[in-house]
């Protein structure tokens, strides 16, 4: 299976994300000028600073022809994974709900987090036990999940919260300790740590590459 | 025209940016000031009003976070 992996001016993180990518499937970089994802059976919007994230974070790259075909993408039940920046996009771009504010602090973080899975109802966690935990690394200056409490509800109500940071360890003040949710049918998730940072025990921890297997088992049942 | 569109964290908020200004001024000898709210201006001249909000609901702002004016000025 092949996954394509976004390139925005401005992105810094896709290198990594193919890389990560390559350990369970074939990849491509797709630049954000391309309007066509054939071939392509899962998407990563990796991190970075896309278009600069002027206005906001994410809020340019949405409109970028690449999004109007990962829009599409989605919408026929591809799996996309928006990690950091690229989890920004997919809010920004309507294909996953809340925002991501600035740090409760203010500083840029960047620092080992652990992770609880809290949902495997979702192309991306699927196989993974809930309660598991990953260790992945965070480095944002953005991450605050926010959305209002209803929404926020709603989004419990229906398994949308895959991912909490373990107790004690929300570092951005994000609601109810969200560090990754999914979209209502589970085939786009987004997240603000980074997996593709942790796929290989020598850089501390190979837990990220579990939520790339997942999306690699995803994709081969779709096609 | 001329329009002016003040874009602010919607109220409930928390905004850090404007806490760290807040915390900032007494150590400066300004004391006496609350609630500072950081916000965006956006400056712009359009054809005519018709979009105007439109562009604000799709790009200017996010209204799940951000609330925004509109000010015509010329």
């Amino acid at each position: 299976m092949t996954f394509g992996v976004l390139q925005f001016p401005g992105s810094c993180d896709e290198r990594d994300a193919l890389a990560a990518c390559k350990r369970v499937g074939d990849a491509r970089m797709v630049w954000h000028e391309e309007t066509s994802l054939e071939g392509i059976e899962a998407v990563v919007v990796p991190g970075g600073f896309s278009y600069g994230d002027y206005l906001r974070a994410g809020a340019i790259a949405r409109f970028s022809p690449a999004m109007e075909a990962v829009r599409e993408f989605a919408g026929e039940g591809g799996p996309v994974l928006g990690i950091c920046n690229g989890f920004q996009v997919l809010c920004e771009a309507g294909l996953l709900p809340g925002a991501l504010l600035p740090n409760e602090g203010l500083r840029f973080l960047c620092r080992q987090v652990d992770l609880e899975v809290i949902s495997t109802d979702s192309a991306f966690t699927r196989g993974l036990e809930i309660g598991d935990c990953l260790s992945v690394p965070v480095k944002h200056m953005s991450g605050r999940f926010f959305a209002p409490p209803g929404m926020l509800d709603e989004m419990e109500a229906r398994e949308q919260v895959v991912l909490r940071y373990a107790p004690g360890q929300n570092p951005n003040g994000s609601s109810r300790d969200i560090a990754g949710v999914t979209n209502e049918a589970g085939n786009v998730m987004g997240l603000m740590p980074h997996p593709e940072h942790a796929v290989d025990p020598l850089t501390g921890s190979d837990d990220g590459l579990k939520l790339f297997a997942a999306v690699a088992r995803a994709a081969a049942h779709v096609t | 025209m001329k329009v002016r569109v003040l874009i602010r964290p919607k109220e409930g908020i928390l905004d850090p940016q404007g806490k760290a200004v807040e915390r900032a001024l007494p150590a400066l000898g300004f004391d006496g000031v609350r609630d500072v709210r950081v916000g965006r201006l956006v400056e712009l001249e359009a054809d005519d009003s018709s979009h105007l909000a439109e562009l604000c609901e799709k790009l200017l702002a996010n209204p799940l976070i951000e609330e925004y004016e509109i000010q015509e000025i010329s």
